[in-house]
């Protein structure tokens, strides 16, 4: 938050505290001035939130540990279909939201464990081929599991997946309050997953400024002088790989409520290559480029459809470049330039791994001595 | 003397190379202990095995009383043998602090649910792990920078850097690996401070080094490594005039090549 906040050109460095105000007002609005652009504004503004999750889960994985991803999008998968067959009529299981999230989590978790295991000894290339390899297996298995058994439906996916109920109140509803007033339920989604990545926030922050977040950062600066400290990398490694998949699972599951619908299309490695794009375009390694990165990036396809045609209608009289060829155009052309320009990504705020008040309280007891 | 390390017929073969061979060498508490040798001799294999870096052939180190643990780099620390590293090896996007901070990894508890919860017994932890972190830094005098990141430190902070991180992991073997190399004589006359300081705060040290004066002025007891056979071991004026040792190092008599 306060990397983000400082990353505010201008205010950021001058008024901390009204950058961080800022922050949260825009967040706060955000759907409202979306809402005046057309309804379906407001549902890419939710899917950007659940992209920030991702982004904030593999950043843990990629830009902590150093542990680089490319089948990531596999998790999502789990927590998407473990909420789509827990609550559906598909096995005509429906059980309550909150106790599916936990599931949902878990069982991304052990997915992040089954993979982290054989890859213990991999590193860079290596690593990043077994893990899209991965992310592939998922997906086949997802596509395929319809026979003998039908367990996934296969390609058809999974249709009519329970809405967000949180103890009652139905998220997929319009809120009506008093006669004429309603909240639309986009809206209701936009701040309930706000709430998710602003806990997400937390988790990951404490996470970086602790023991484990330095265990993490030294693994991936020097991996044999951290064992020589005696950090157990094995074990920091399978924490990072589960930790990093509990965030894919959990935002996969509020992905398959809000959608209501999931199928193995939707967990294409492209998926995963984007979410990592989102994280080295923000700026590996610290929670404002993750969450920036994801934000721009969400919205930079979405904004271009909208765009695209109108202007080379009006320009040359007929469309060109599809949208969708002209968003990976740009794209590539975005991390190129990045590169360039760039190298440590939007924000390229080296992140913390310790208090800041821990070292000025020990500065002041030294100086009153 | 207490025996603090018993290293028993150590030996290392990396293909054709035998690295060390049959190499016993004891290391009594509170001593200086020096590892010389020309390049090649093995020294830094020996610490790469000591330390578990590396999985002897044959042999065992016996340590405290009772055998150490191979090839698992964290149980070593953990039963306290701590090293540096030849080529210096820091965290380097983490300051100072937090690589002292790092080092003192496997002396604390905290875990995912302590962090996540931020309870009392996680709070206090940290509090202690920077407090003790900062200390560290100013024992080897280094705490103006603690929080530059280590990558910018000048070259001979970097080399304090990495003993005030070893240091952090409380150990009671600090295994340093050329300390002194590439350092100007200003730079290892203070090291030479450094490491006394050490040894008088009961930590006993073994150190691999070049600078020959350094390794005579410091140490109370060396060995000397050729062709990975452990050719002299005893105190600095003895080894230095032994017959075997002065062809190693220059060439002729029955080590010629």
């Amino acid at each position: 938050m306060n990397e983000l906040a400082a990353a505010i050109p201008w205010l950021g460095k001058r008024n901390p505290t009204a950058a961080r105000w800022l922050i949260l007002i825009i967040a706060l609005v955000a759907p409202v001035i979306a809402w005046q652009f057309g309804r379906s504004w407001v549902r890419i503004l939710d899917f950007a939130l659940l992209y920030m999750m991702l982004a904030m889960g593999l950043n843990l994985v990629v830009g902590f540990a150093g542990l680089l991803d490319l089948g990531y999008i596999a998790f999502y998968a789990v927590g998407a279909y473990t909420f789509a067959f827990l609550a559906s009529p598909h096995f005509d299981v429906h059980l309550p939201f909150w106790t599916i999230l936990p599931l949902g989590a878990g069982f991304a978790a052990m997915a992040g464990i089954m993979l982290g295991f054989p890859v213990l000894r991999l590193r860079g290339d290596y690593l990043a081929i077994v893990t899209l390899g991965f992310g592939e297996i998922v997906r086949i298995f997802m596509l395929n599991l319809n026979y003998p058994v039908n367990i996934t439906n296969g390609p058809q996916g999974i249709n009519m997946i329970d809405p967000i109920n949180l103890f009652g109140w139905d998220l997929s509803r319009n809120l009506q309050i008093g006669e004429n007033f309603s909240i639309n339920s986009l809206f209701l989604y936009y701040y309930f997953f706000l709430l998710a990545v602003a806990g997400s926030i937390v988790f990951v922050h404490r996470l970086q400024i602790s023991r484990v977040g330095r265990a993490w950062a030294a693994m991936r600066d020097d991996e044999l002088a951290a064992k020589a400290i005696g950090i157990n990398t094995r074990n920091m490694k399978l924490l990072a790989f589960s930790l990093g998949a509990t965030f894919g699972g959990l935002s996969g599951c509020l992905f398959g409520a809000f959608q209501g619908f999931v199928s193995p299309e939707s967990f294409s490695l492209m998926e995963s290559i984007a979410v990592l794009t989102m994280v080295v375009f923000g700026g590996m390694g610290n929670i404002a480029g993750a969450l920036v990165g994801a934000f721009v990036l969400a919205l930079l396809p979405e904004i271009l459809r909208d765009v695209a045609v109108p202007l080379q209608q009006t320009l040359f009289g007929h469309v060109l470049l599809d949208p969708e060829v002209l968003r990976m155009l740009l794209l590539s052309l975005a991390m190129i330039l990045m590169m360039l320009l760039r190298p440590a990504g939007l924000i390229p705020a080296r992140a913390r791994y310790s208090h800041d008040h821990h070292l000025s309280n020990k500065l002041k007891q030294e100086a009153a001595k | 003397m207490i025996t603090l390390l018993e290293a028993r017929n150590i030996g290392k073969r990396f293909g054709g190379l035998q690295a060390l061979s049959d190499v016993s060498l004891t290391i009594r508490k509170g001593e200086v202990y020096g590892l010389i040798g020309p390049n090649g001799a093995g020294k830094t294999t020996f610490f790469n095995v000591l330390t578990g870096a590396y999985t002897p052939d044959g042999g065992e180190f016996v340590f405290n009383g009772s055998e150490l643990p191979t090839g698992k780099p964290h149980k070593v620390v953990g039963r306290g043998i701590a090293r540096t590293f030849q080529n210096i090896r820091l965290f380097r996007e983490l300051t100072a602090l937090e690589n002292v901070m790092a080092g003192h990894h496997i002396r604390t508890k905290a875990g995912v649910w302590g962090v996540l919860t931020q309870n009392r017994f996680t709070r206090e932890e940290e509090r202690l792990t920077t407090e003790r972190a900062y200390e560290l830094l100013k024992y080897v005098g280094i705490e103006r920078f603690a929080d530059v990141v280590s990558r910018n430190l000048s070259y001979g902070d970097q080399r304090r850097l990495e003993i005030a991180r070893a240091l952090a992991t409380e150990p009671q073997l600090l295994a340093l690996d050329e300390p002194a190399a590439g350092m100007n004589a200003t730079e290892t006359a203070q090291l030479k401070v450094l490491i006394e300081q050490i040894r008088r705060d009961g930590i006993t040290v073994m150190l691999i080094e070049h600078d020959v004066k350094l390794v005579m002025g410091l140490c109370d007891r060396v060995a000397v490594l050729d062709f990975g056979k452990k050719i002299a071991e005893d105190v600095p004026a003895v080894v230095q005039k032994n017959e075997a040792v002065i062809a190693a190092y220059l060439g002729g008599g029955k080590h010629a090549h």
